[in-house]
């Protein structure tokens, strides 16, 4: 399955995440949110186990409650795809302190490797760009990547998009918590709120 | 071409300011005539945001970011719009955050459209079944009290809860030519 010169997802999340300072990330259904969970579990991490299509607009939720921080949402091509139109209310929103990553194997890996329609005809970044997010960009390369993921920092500056080809290869699953109600209240404790 | 009854009625108003003392902010909505005096008003205020949506299961995710972020909302969408909601749903259970949504109804009182039947007969049971708790406003006057104990046990008790607003309330869409 795994092709020449395409990224390895786990390197460019643990990239993405490194000196994430206050950043919250979400990561969508599926394997994106193993890779978070695999670059260092944080009480800023928004985990998804279901509610496939919803991360961005889980994503845009959190820009719009904090401005002043940076959220990440790391998702697969898949999730993408099923929340397509969520690019467009968030190009009509235009939150400068969202980032949308979409991990782009062109695969449904977690059901078996289907091919994805990204594989043959549809261009997410073409997308993102047409529903006025206009910094929306391919990466192929580690150092855009990094060039990426300083610009996360930069909360004034989005709405940004970028679509990673990475590599097809199935890795090991590392398991976050996947107690809905604890991830959420961890996440609103960090930001200094108390449950009801 | 329908024609729009200008008479604005006060109950839109009762449930913005519902909204406002609950420091509801972000506002998510798919717009429907039966709603848009008080998306008027949410967009006209400065302390809410008005969300408009693709489709209606994104105000579902919004509202789960939102609350992460420290955030109340409320989802603002017609019967139709619930059936589009169905597995996003599972947010409100998993998460037990604070979610309200106010559904105006079609389907169901003097309807002239046949395919606004289907899924307004199963509006409350869809809601039910994806255990949401429903209540509903079919009076002008009954509408303050009705979407006041909606907001107070969604947001002080994170209990899911859908308000519908009758067809009745709100009055059948009139087609004409």
């Amino acid at each position: 399955m795994s092709k020449a010169n395409l990224l390895d997802r786990r390197a460019v999340v643990s990239r993405l995440l490194k000196d994430r300072k206050g950043a919250i990330a979400v990561g969508g259904l599926g394997a994106s949110t193993y890779d978070i969970a695999a670059a260092g579990d944080h009480d800023r991490n928004f985990y998804l186990w279901g509610g496939m299509g919803g991360a961005v607009m889980i994503g845009l939720g959190l820009a719009l409650a904090q401005p002043t921080l940076p959220v990440v949402v790391i998702t697969g091509d898949g999730e993408m795809l099923m929340g397509m139109g969520s690019l467009a209310t968030v190009g009509l929103q235009k939150p400068a302190n969202l980032s949308i990553i979409v991990l782009d194997n062109e695969a449904y890996g977690e059901t078996g490797g289907q091919v994805s329609h990204t594989a043959a005809s549809a261009d997410l970044v073409g997308v993102a760009k047409a529903c006025g997010v206009l910094d929306s960009r391919a990466i192929s390369t580690m150092s855009e990547v990094e060039a990426f993921a300083a610009s996360l920092h930069d909360v004034r500056g989005g709405p940004r998009f970028a679509n990673v080809k990475i590599d097809g290869a199935n890795l090991e699953r590392v398991l976050s918590s996947r107690d809905g109600a604890y991830i959420v209240n961890r996440i609103r404790g960090s930001l200094g709120h108390t449950p009801i | 071409m329908h024609a729009r009854v200008e008479t604005a009625a006060s109950w839109p108003e009762e449930i913005f300011a519902i909204l406002q003392r609950f420091e509801v902010c972000q506002v998510p909505y798919v717009p429907d005539a039966g709603h848009s005096q008080l998306i008027e008003s949410v967009l006209s205020s400065s302390t809410m945001r008005g969300i408009a949506l693709t489709t209606e299961e994104e105000g579902v995710a919004l509202l789960a970011g939102a609350w992460a972020g420290g955030q109340r909302g409320v989802l603002l969408m017609q019967s139709s719009g619930v059936g589009n909601c169905i597995n996003m749903l599972s947010l409100t259970q998993i998460f037990r955050f604070p979610f309200l949504t106010l559904v105006t109804m079609r389907g169901e009182w003097g309807e002239f459209n046949p395919w606004q039947v289907p899924m307004g007969s199963s509006t409350q049971a869809v809601f039910e079944l994806a255990g949401v708790k429903v209540l509903r406003a079919s009076r002008p006057d009954e509408v303050r009290e009705v979407v006041e104990a909606g907001a107070s046990q969604a947001y002080n008790a994170c209990t899911p809860t859908a308000v519908l607003l009758s067809q009745r309330l709100i009055g059948a869409k009139v087609f004409t030519k």
